[in-house]
């Protein structure tokens, strides 16, 4: 069994198999599952995501609060209306991520991963490789399995838990789980798989968990979006040629330690950060009255 | 943490929108009425801490609801719980407590009965959706249902773990673990197996002895919607 990704890595070499197949056949092994029954949970899970990622695209849902909602339908339409910066597939990317995470918001049902206020990264990403690749289903399996991977390394050696590591483990976790899909699908190598995985935590590292109110609405709805971006982004870089100085476990290390330094008012508490802006108290306090 | 695979990852298939509060919450009240049995026309949740504080916005209150009626924490209804309990004739009341030295998560399912008697269940929901039954009716415990889970009450008595066990064994069962609580001359005993128990060797089990209370509990959150309710 792998305990992180140096260990993975030596598996696939000396196995000489792709990295989705050492994570089913090591998962397998642990679980006492057969291989086809992970693949079919893992099918279960994928038409979960699909169906969040569109979910949002054309209707305003608001949230439990009522605080947010529409994000997505909003992006959706800038993006076909064509006149975007960043370009159709980012734009559509933020408007996937944004559809899981208000479908989250809004007690809908979703796949967490690695949390559910991160759910929407992973959908975002592994929806927009299957619309600009072409990919099939087996094909989404395998890059969802290369995911599931690159998180058991994060969890094993860190956190997922915002309370503990801040927004950092959550979106951040997440987007290097789908930066490394992103790859994977786009034909990169082991190496460079965490090297966007690694590119991403380092470009996040320190982002605190600062919810308005302390719920998983604002900014953590946002924040989705960002992911997916900084998991295209950093994947783009990999497939590129970027390296990242730092071995993925060492920056799984690092994260984890900064995650301990942080103040309590950035782990979730609703106190610091965004939630504990004038604005932030003010939405809180008249959430508490209409209670 | 035991075992962790890609399914504590990638997973669970939940209701949003937090894992704690709302998907844990969830199966801590589905696992509260396996253990307390189906007939209750009222139930109080006592809720403690972070439960307390932010239980309208997680939908904690909604999931909750949705656990005693039987519903998965991936079961769309949860939704509308409030609605379905109505139909179901179910009333409820949530109560912000202070529970003392507990897990900031933690809930006090009081279930009330026709007759008059109530049952309660105290869990608290620990991250990730995973939880901890730590007492039922006053008994400590803890268990969190995520193995096949048997639990035995009776007056102390010589040779029932044996009797438990070897039934147990008989029919190829592995015990993971077993605890047992002492109060007074009750034992409480708990088995966590690592494979799920047929029904017919449970009622054997259950009709070969005396037992104040005996239940089969088993809520898995890695697999996805399988249910037994």
């Amino acid at each position: 069994m792998y305990h992180s990704a140096k260990q993975l890595l030596e598996l696939c070499e000396k196995q000489k198999k792709p990295i989705y197949q050492v994570v089913i056949e090591e998962e397998s092994k642990s679980s006492g599952s057969a291989p086809e029954m992970i693949f079919s949970q893992m099918k279960e899970i994928l038409s979960v995501m699909k169906q969040s990622s569109q979910s949002t695209l054309n209707k305003k849902v608001p949230s439990l609060s009522g605080m947010m909602g529409g994000d997505a339908q909003q992006v959706n339409k800038y993006q076909k209306d064509g006149k975007t910066l960043l370009g159709v597939i980012p734009n559509k990317a933020m408007a996937m991520a944004l559809s899981t995470a208000e479908v989250n918001a809004s007690m809908g049902k979703i796949v967490a991963a690695p949390t559910a206020g991160s759910s929407g990264i992973l959908p975002a990403v592994l929806m927009t490789l299957e619309e600009s690749l072409h990919l099939n289903e087996e094909d989404l399996i395998h890059a969802l399995l290369v995911a599931s991977g690159i998180g058991r390394v994060i969890g094993q050696n860190a956190t997922f838990s915002g309370a503990e590591g801040g927004c950092q483990v959550e979106c951040g976790s997440a987007a290097a789980m789908a930066a490394g899909a992103a790859v994977f699908a786009s034909g990169g190598n082991n190496e460079q798989i965490f090297h966007a995985a690694s590119i991403v935590l380092i470009n996040i590292m320190g982002l605190v968990c600062d919810p308005i109110a302390g719920l998983v609405e604002f900014p953590c709805i946002l924040r989705n979006a960002s992911g997916a971006i900084n998991a295209l982004s950093a994947a783009d870089l990999a497939l590129a040629g970027v390296k990242s100085l730092i071995p993925f476990d060492e920056v799984v290390k690092a994260m984890y330690k900064v995650g301990k330094a942080l103040p309590e008012s950035l782990r979730e508490t609703g106190l610091g950060g965004i939630a504990g802006t004038p604005t932030g108290c003010a939405i809180r306090n008249s959430l508490l009255k209409n209670d | 943490m035991k075992n962790f695979g890609i399914f504590d990852v990638i997973g669970p298939v939940m209701i949003g929108p937090s894992s704690s509060h709302t998907a844990g919450a969830a199966r801590i009240a589905l696992v509260a009425r396996r253990i307390a049995g189906v007939g209750y026309h009222h139930v109080d949740f006592f809720l403690h801490g972070s439960f307390a504080a932010t239980y309208k916005g997680h939908g904690t209150d909604k999931a909750l609801v949705g656990g005693i009626l039987g519903f998965e924490p991936s079961d769309l209804r949860i939704k509308n719980s409030f609605f379905h309990a109505k139909e179901a004739g179910i009333t409820y009341n949530f109560i912000p407590v202070n529970l003392e030295d507990v897990h900031p998560n933690t809930v006090k399912i009081e279930f009330h009965y026709p007759d008059g008697s109530c049952f309660y269940v105290i869990g608290s929901s620990i991250g990730g959706g995973n939880i901890e039954i730590t007492n039922i009716n006053g008994t400590s415990v803890i268990f969190t249902a995520e193995n096949p889970t048997l639990l035995f009450r009776y007056k102390e008595q010589k040779g029932m773990i044996a009797y438990i066990s070897n039934a147990l064994y008989s029919k190829g069962h592995n015990i993971d673990l077993m605890r047992t609580i002492k109060e007074d001359d009750e034992v409480l005993l708990i088995v966590e197996l690592n494979e799920s128990l047929d029904s017919e060797l449970y009622e054997s089990i259950q009709n070969g002895k005396t037992f104040l209370f005996s239940k089969y509990i088993y809520v898995p959150i890695s697999k996805i919607g399988k249910s037994n309710d």
